[in-house]
C-alpha cells in the first residue's frame, strides 16, 4: 500500500482493490453490530487537520479511526492555532513533534497535502481529505465502494458525473480512479465548469445530459453553488438546472437499475430535486455509512498493514542514519505490532 | 573613484581572439595584443571570454520597504557576481517609487553600495494603483534621471491611461514597460492554464491574458508614436505578436527571463512554490518559442526578474506563496545554456541582448563616463565582464549574495562562470584572484 494518499492516480488498480476489499471487510466487522471496535490501530495517533470547515468529511474520519481504536485528535482552523495565522509548516512540525502517526489533511489550497508529504516537515503518513480544487480520494474510494455494491465489478460500467468539474475536487478523484478500475466515465458540464485539457482525461465529455442518460449505470450528481453565476459561469440557478439539473423528467430516462450518487451536501433544486434525492434508488444516505468503511480501511492498510513497513521507506531509513540509532528499537517494536494488527483475526474485547 | 590600472591579458572579446585589455581611470586605455603596462596589476584572461558589463532592465532591489528579502546592498552584490554593472530596480517597493524623492533614494544608495549602477525605474501610475499618473517628468529630472518606467507586478490595464503614460513620456524620451496581464482573466491565478493546472487544481494564468495587452500596447504605442517594453514576454503567442508589429516597423521592444528559456511548468507538480513566478512557467513549445525570438532579435533582451522573498513567503502552500525567483547570479550561466551551447546564440550575440540593448533601451548607453552597454573599446567605459564558458558549477542557493533563497536553479548544473567583474575600471567581483592568478 501507498504511504501517503494524496490522488487517486497513486493508486494502481490492486491497490484501490485491496482499499476496497478491506472496506468490505471492515463492513463486515462493524455492520450490524452493537460493538462496532476492532482493536487494529490501539496506541496510533490520528490527527485531523482541517485548515476548512467539513463536518461531514471530518466526522466520517474520526468515526473510522475510533472505531480502529486509534487515538483521534481533531486540529481545526477555529480555536486553534491555525486562525491566528500559523504557518502550514509550524503546524507539521507541531504535529510531527506530538507524534503523530497519520495525519487527515483537508485544506482550501490545492496541493498543501502534497506539500506536507514532500517538503519533510512530517514523518507521518498523509491522508489528504479534500485540497482546494485539486483531489478527494477517500470520497472517490467511498464513491467506488458503493458502485461496486450496486453494480458489482465496475469494469466496463458507464459513470456519467454531472456538475462544476473546474471547481469540484471529487469529479477528478473519480475520474481517475474509475478509469482505474476499468468503469467508463463521461463528464457532463456547461464548458464554463470544465476545466482545460479535460479532453486529455481518461474520459468523454458531453454537454449533453439528456443524451447520456438512458446509457449510464450511475449518475453523479456534483454540488454546483448558486454564486457561481456571480463570475458568469452560467447565466442563472434556473437556466442551470433546466439544462443540467437530475428531475423526475431526467430520472425517467435512467436504465431501471441505474443508481444516483451525490457526495452532498445537496443543493437540492439545484443540481438535483428533492424527488430525485429521496428516490429508492437514491444512494446519497448509503456514501455516507460506506464512507466509514472506506476511510477504516485506508486508515487500517496505511497506519497498520504489514505491506507498509516496506512503504515506510527510505525516509525512514535516511532519518536513521541521520538520527542515530537510539530510536531504532522502538520503531521495530512498533512494526512487529502492525504485523500482528489484522482486523479479521482480532476484535474487540473489552 | 581612480582604481589602480588593471591590465587583462589574453581574453577573447566576444570570443574574437585573443586581446589584452588596458582599464585605466575608469576607461578601457587601450585594446590589442602585447599590451604592457608597468604599472597595471595583470589579470590573466587566458581561456575567458570579455564581455561589456551586463545591463539588467529588470531587477528587485526590494529596498525600501523589503529590507528582510533584499537591499540595494546585497542585491547589487549579486548582480556583480552576476556579470552586471548596471541594474533597472524595478518601483515596486514600499513606498513605490512614485516620486522623485523615492527613485533619488534608491539611486543615492546605489551610488553609496558601488557595486553596480542602480538606474530606479519610477512607476507608472500613484502607488502602482492604475488609476492616476505618476510625477513621470519629475522622476525625470531628478537626479535618478529616470527613463522607464513600469508598474511591474502590475499591469497597466486601463486602455485610455496606458495610451496617456506611453504618450507623456515621449518629452523626455522614456520608455513604459508593460507587465503584460489582463487582471480580470487572471484572478487568482496560480500557473500557467493548460491540461496540468486542471488536473493539479491550480487556477489558470491563460496566455491569452498576456497577449491580448501585448497587442493592445504595441497597437497603442505604434499610434502614438512612442516606445513600449514588453516586459518578461513569455509565450509563443507574444512571440508572434512582437514579431509581426517589427515588420511592421512599431516601436516596440520585449524581454524574456531567464527561467522562461529554461524552466516548464512541469515543475509546478511538485506544488512547490520556489517554481511559482508573474508571468509563469508556461510550456515547452513556449520555451522553444522565446529561445527562437530571442536568437532572431525579436525578443530584444534577457532581463532577469530577480524576485528576492524571504522563506516563509517560499516555504508554504502554492496559493499564498509569493510569485518570483532569483535570477541575478544565474542569468549568464542559463543563457549560455539554452543559448550558447545550443548554436543559438554567440557571445557577440550575448553581449547586445544583455548589455547593448538593455542600455540603449534604458537609454543608459551614453553621458560622459558613466554609460552602459558600450562596446569593448579604446576609450569607452571600463565595464567589462570575464567568463570561464568551459566552467560548470551546480548552483547552491546558500552561496548567493542575495539575501533570499528561492532559486529554482538549486541543485541544477549549469555551464560557465563569471570569473570577474569591472565597474569603471574597478573589481566588483572576483577580479583580484582571476583565473590562472594576478601577479
Amino acid at each position: 500500500m501507498i504511504r501517503h494518499l494524496l490522488s487517486t492516480a497513486d493508486l494502481s488498480r490492486d491497490d484501490a482493490t485491496l482499499v476496497l476489499d478491506t472496506a468490505e471487510e471492515m463492513a463486515g466487522l462493524t455492520e450490524g453490530r452493537s460493538v462496532k471496535k476492532l482493536p487494529a490501530l490501539r496506541g496510533r495517533t490520528v490527527v485531523n487537520l482541517f485548515f476548512e470547515d467539513s463536518t461531514r468529511t471530518r466526522t466520517s474520519f474520526e468515526l473510522a479511526a475510533k472505531r480502529l481504536s486509534a487515538d483521534v485528535v481533531n486540529f481545526s482552523a477555529k480555536g486553534s492555532s491555525l486562525s491566528k495565522g500559523e504557518s502550514l509548516k509550524d503546524t507539521a512540525l507541531t504535529l510531527e513533534a506530538m507524534g503523530a502517526d497519520g495525519v487527515v489533511v483537508r485544506h482550501s489550497a490545492s496541493g498543501a497535502p502534497y506539500r506536507l508529504a514532500t517538503s519533510g516537515w512530517i514523518n507521518a503518513n498523509v491522508l489528504n481529505a479534500g485540497d482546494g480544487t485539486h483531489e478527494h480520494p477517500t470520497q472517490a474510494l467511498l464513491d467506488a465502494f458503493t458502485l461496486r455494491r450496486h453494480l458489482g465489478e465496475l469494469a466496463g460500467r458507464h459513470v456519467v458525473i454531472v456538475g462544476d468539474v473546474l471547481h469540484g475536487r471529487v469529479a477528478r478523484s473519480n475520474v481517475l480512479l474509475l478509469a482505474t478500475l476499468g468503469a467508463r466515465v463521461t463528464l457532463v458540464a456547461p464548458p464554463t465548469l470544465l476545466p482545460m485539457g479535460v479532453e486529455q482525461w481518461p474520459c468523454t465529455v458531453s454537454y449533453d445530459l439528456d443524451a447520456v442518460l438512458p446509457d449510464a449505470d450511475a449518475v453523479m450528481m456534483l454540488r454546483v453553488q448558486r454564486e457561481r453565476m456571480h463570475d458568469a459561469y452560467f447565466p442563472s440557478a434556473r437556466e442551470y438546472s433546466r439544462r443540467y439539473g437530475l428531475d423526475a423528467r431526467r430520472f425517467a430516462r435512467l436504465a431501471d437499475d441505474a443508481v444516483v450518487l451525490h457526495p452532498g451536501p445537496m443543493n437540492r433544486g439545484m443540481e438535483i430535486t428533492a424527488d430525485v434525492a429521496d428516490s429508492d434508488r437514491s444512494v446519497i444516505v448509503e456514501q455516507v455509512t460506506n464512507g466509514v468503511y472506506v476511510r477504516m480501511a485506508v486508515l487500517y492498510l496505511m497506519l497498520a498493514g504489514a505491506a507498509n513497513d516496506g512503504a515506510r521507506d527510505e525516509r525512514r531509513s535516511e532519518r536513521d542514519e541521520v538520527g542515530g540509532a537510539a530510536n531504532d528499537g522502538a520503531r521495530d517494536e512498533r512494526r512487529s505490532e502492525r504485523d500482528q494488527a489484522d482486523p479479521s483475526a482480532q476484535e474487540e474485547t473489552t | 573613484m581612480s582604481a589602480e590600472p588593471i591590465l587583462i591579458t589574453g581574453a577573447r572579446v566576444l570570443d574574437g581572439e585573443p586581446a589584452d585589455l588596458l582599464l585605466r581611470d575608469g576607461r578601457i586605455a587601450a585594446v590589442g595584443a602585447g599590451l604592457d603596462a608597468a604599472d597595471a596589476r595583470v589579470v590573466d584572461g587566458t581561456g575567458l571570454v570579455a564581455l561589456p558589463g551586463l545591463v539588467d532592465l529588470h531587477t528587485h532591489l526590494r529596498e525600501p520597504g523589503r529590507e528582510d528579502a533584499e537591499t540595494v546592498e546585497t542585491g547589487t552584490l549579486a548582480a556583480a557576481r552576476g556579470g552586471f554593472t548596471a541594474v533597472h530596480a524595478m518601483a515596486n517597493t514600499d513606498p513605490v517609487a512614485d516620486t522623485a524623492g523615492v527613485v533619488e533614494q534608491v539611486w543615492r544608495l546605489g551610488r553609496e553600495s558601488g557595486h553596480a549602477d542602480v538606474r530606479p525605474v519610477g512607476a507608472v501610475t500613484v502607488g502602482l494603483g492604475g488609476e492616476q499618473l505618476a510625477e513621470l517628468g519629475a522622476m525625470a529630472d531628478s537626479a535618478a534621471g529616470v527613463r522607464v518606467f513600469s508598474d511591474d507586478g502590475v499591469c497597466v490595464s486601463d486602455a485610455m491611461l496606458m495610451r496617456r503614460a506611453l504618450e507623456y513620456v515621449k518629452a523626455f524620451d522614456g520608455v513604459v514597460a508593460q507587465h503584460a496581464q489582463e487582471p480580470r482573466l487572471t484572478e487568482g491565478a496560480q500557473m500557467n492554464e493548460g491540461e496540468l493546472s486542471g488536473r493539479l487544481g491550480l487556477r489558470g494564468w491563460p496566455r491569452v491574458a498576456e497577449e491580448a495587452i501585448v497587442a493592445r500596447d504595441v497597437l497603442l504605442a505604434a499610434h502614438v508614436g512612442s516606445r513600449v517594453h514588453i516586459c518578461h514576454l513569455s509565450t509563443r503567442g507574444s512571440v508572434e505578436i512582437v514579431r509581426l508589429a517589427k515588420e511592421r516597423g512599431m516601436p516596440v521592444t520585449a524581454e524574456v527571463t531567464p527561467h522562461h528559456l529554461l524552466l516548464t511548468d512541469e515543475l509546478a507538480t511538485t506544488y512547490d512554490p520556489l517554481y511559482k513566478v508573474n508571468p509563469p512557467l508556461r510550456t515547452a513549445d513556449d520555451v522553444a518559442a522565446v529561445r527562437e525570438a530571442l536568437a532572431d532579435g525579436t525578443i530584444d533582451v534577457v532581463a532577469t526578474d530577480h524576485a528576492p522573498h524571504p522563506v516563509e513567503d517560499k516555504d508554504c502552500e502554492w496559493d499564498v506563496a509569493a510569485f518570483g525567483m532569483l535570477g541575478l547570479e544565474t542569468a549568464l550561466a542559463v543563457v549560455q545554456h539554452t543559448m550558447v551551447d545550443t548554436g543559438l546564440l554567440d557571445w557577440a550575440g550575448v553581449a547586445e541582448r544583455m548589455s547593448y540593448a538593455p542600455a540603449r533601451i534604458g537609454r543608459c548607453d551614453t553621458g560622459d563616463g558613466g554609460a552602459h552597454g558600450r562596446p569593448l573599446a579604446e576609450g569607452e567605459p571600463a565595464n567589462v565582464v570575464l567568463v570561464d564558458p568551459s566552467a560548470s558549477g551546480t548552483v547552491d542557493p546558500r552561496a548567493s549574495s542575495s539575501l533570499s533563497r528561492n532559486t529554482p536553479y538549486a541543485g541544477m548544473k549549469l555551464p560557465g562562470a563569471v570569473v570577474a567583474t569591472f565597474l569603471r575600471g574597478r573589481a566588483t567581483f572576483g577580479g583580484d584572484a582571476a583565473a590562472g592568478g594576478v601577479s
